[in-house]
């Protein structure tokens, strides 16, 4: 019946295409890769639900308080903090043209990211240390896990931001290397996002706890 | 090419790139003064909180947890609109559509499992079993 009415008129519109669509090279990879973004947003809600639930199962040991050194993550958040700001001035040397400039500022984005791991795995060396190890307690589990995964994917950012520049080096500022420079810039800021509520809830409400 | 140019006239026609080719992405990308402007508000967003619970300046645990997490909601977001360039329109709208389902699954399932494990603590209490043979 619905063919009869799109040929009743002779010159039915043709809803597709005869030539196929042409897109550009990298046209889908920032959607692409944001909604990668958000998948893993929904990996560290649910790290968030797990240590909001048990977080404060101490089991008879040590807690929050007797743990965490405040003065440790707030140096640790200013150096994230800072390498979002540097970052950025990586991409606007990018979007200049001027590669030097963004291989500096990407360098020192790396260092800071190294100054936040090196903190961060300095305190978990530290609670090890001290008997705070993960199978202590579940408030203990879920703090390593959760902290954990975000270490690890800064680990991931560092190691994706030296192979960026080995390819800038290499190659200069391509249309492909400066995809790859926006898409670490989405990772990096999205990391910084959640060590906002890293801080904010383990830290700072555990010691309030 | 001339094929070409008359769909992709329409397919990006509301694309106002003097050179399309420059970005490929639709996508803001700030200049120093936002990113200034990000950085500091960041810097202010993260300070006070620090400085609440380092200092102990409010007394009640409780009006000082809201306030801290009233702080990490707001740095959030700064952090969205300055440093990811989040707005209704890059990606003709698919982004923030993306961000939004994320949000409200992120809303369910935190509020959902802190509700109902709450309540299945407190319901968990050896008190509260009146008769353990009904648990059979």
């Amino acid at each position: 019946m619905s063919s009869h009415a799109t040929t009743a008129e002779g010159e039915a519109p043709q809803f597709y295409e005869l030539v196929p669509h042409h897109h550009a090279p990298h046209g889908s990879t920032q959607i692409g890769f944001w909604i990668y973004l958000m998948s893993d947003c929904l990996i560290f809600a649910s790290l968030f639900a797990i240590y909001g639930v048990l977080g404060g199962n101490f089991a008879a040991g040590p807690s929050p308080e007797h743990l965490f050194n405040l003065q440790l993550v707030a140096v640790s958040t200013g150096a994230l903090l800072l390498s979002s700001i540097t970052y950025g001035f990586a991409m606007l040397d990018m979007d200049e043209g001027k590669k030097t400039g963004t291989l500096v500022w990407l360098v020192i984005t790396g260092l800071l990211g190294a100054v936040f791991l090196g903190l961060t795995l300095y305190e978990f060396y530290h609670m090890i240390h001290e008997g705070a190890v993960p199978q202590r307690s579940a408030f203990l589990s879920a703090f390593f896990v959760l902290v954990g995964t975000h270490a690890l994917h800064v680990t991931f950012g560092i190691l994706w931001l030296v192979t960026l520049l080995v390819q800038i080096g290499a190659k200069g500022l391509i249309p492909a290397n400066k995809i790859r420079v926006q898409c670490l810039s989405m990772f990096w800021h999205f990391l910084d996002v959640i060590w906002i509520g890293v801080f904010t809830v383990v830290y700072l409400m555990g010691m309030l706890r | 090419m001339s094929a070409h140019t008359s769909t992709d006239t329409l397919a990006s026609g509301t694309h106002a790139h003097p050179n399309p080719d420059a970005h490929g992405d639709g996508h803001d990308h700030g200049t120093r003064r936002t990113y200034l402007i990000g950085f500091a508000l960041s810097v202010i967003l993260t300070a006070i909180p620090f400085w609440l619970v380092m200092g102990d300046v409010i007394a009640d645990t409780t009006i000082a947890t809201l306030v801290i997490m009233g702080f990490g909601v707001v740095q959030i977001f700064v952090h969205m609109v300055y440093f990811l360039h989040m707005n209704t329109k890059s990606e003709g709208g698919w982004t923030m559509m993306a961000a939004i389902f994320t949000i409200i699954i992120i809303v369910i399932a935190l509020s959902g499992s802190l509700w109902v494990m709450f309540h299945l603590n407190t319901n968990m209490m050896p008190g509260h079993i009146m008769n353990p043979a009904d648990l059979i």
